[in-house]
């Protein structure tokens, strides 16, 4: 089995347990913030493009969610378990751009507001496809990046 | 104005994303567990901050940079899919699975009680 990284440490940010909060991050924190802002503005110029209108199902944003999640899947398989990248790497696209890019907050927002404007259906639906679409697209993302740099 | 708005939503990720870095590494240091309280913890708060910003008559350029900027970049579902499928990889399916309903209902609560907020202290 290649490098898998255990649950215990911080697999997304690469931090072993017990390391300093705030020693050392001056890099990894600037990378954070400049690859947060690159993600935030590629999901807002997907929203402005294809916004979703007053009760109707959020399709950018589930789509934002489960492409993300996916990608994420596949950059951890190669910066952690089929390679090791530069430890600048997973702060910068997997910290930064894809949490950037992805957001739990507007779908929360959005989910709450489809179900108190009565859009129960569209709630429901929203809130099942975002959590089964985003587990498994990051799940997808995985074996896909484990199968093509055969790590299996 | 489009470009104005965009320098918003980028001033706003550029905090936000760093405090979920940091957030996630001082949780994760002090809680020593499989369950991953730091993302937790951030995306129920940006729920509550996005529902105050949304639920108030908040100016253009606050919902830009501090709903959209701000909470989108405070809030992940990558890191929170792929969070889930790792305890789930590990054994821990029971972790697995609350972790991502427990974020999923905790989010709702607080995203309805941010609008409530919001509504009630800025509403029109």
């Amino acid at each position: 089995m290649p490098n898998r990284p255990e649950v215990s440490d911080d697999v997304v940010s690469g931090r072993e347990p017990g390391a300093p909060v705030l020693r050392g991050q001056g890099a990894a924190v600037a990378a954070v913030a400049l690859g947060g802002a690159l993600g935030a503005l590629a999901r807002w110029g997907l929203g402005l493009a294809f916004p979703a209108p007053h009760g109707a199902f959020p399709t950018t944003t589930l789509l934002i969610n489960v492409v993300g999640c996916l990608l994420m899947g596949v950059l951890v398989v190669h910066v952690a378990e089929v390679r090791t990248a530069h430890p600048i790497v997973r702060p910068f696209l997997g910290v930064g751009v894809l949490g950037g890019f992805t957001t739990f907050s507007t779908f929360a927002v959005d989910a709450q507001t489809l179900l108190a404007t009565g859009h129960l259906g569209t709630a429901l639906g929203y809130l099942a496809a975002t959590v089964l679409g985003s587990v498994g697209g990051a799940w997808l993302g995985l074996v896909l990046a484990r199968t093509t740099a055969g790590a299996r | 104005m489009t470009a104005v708005a965009g320098l918003w939503v980028a001033l706003g990720a550029a905090i936000g994303a760093p405090t979920r870095y940091l957030v996630d590494r001082a949780l994760q240091r002090t809680h020593g567990t499989s369950f991953p309280w730091g993302t937790f913890t951030v995306n129920v708060a940006a729920s509550l901050v996005l529902g105050v910003v949304l639920g108030g008559a908040a100016p253009s350029a606050v919902v830009s940079a501090v709903g959209t900027g701000f909470c989108g970049g405070l809030s992940t579902w990558s890191t929170l899919g792929y969070e889930t499928v790792r305890l789930a990889e590990a054994g821990e399916r029971t972790h697995s699975v609350l972790n991502v309903l427990m974020s999923t209902f905790a989010g709702l609560g607080a995203a309805s009680l941010g609008l409530l907020i919001g509504a009630g202290a800025f509403g029109p």
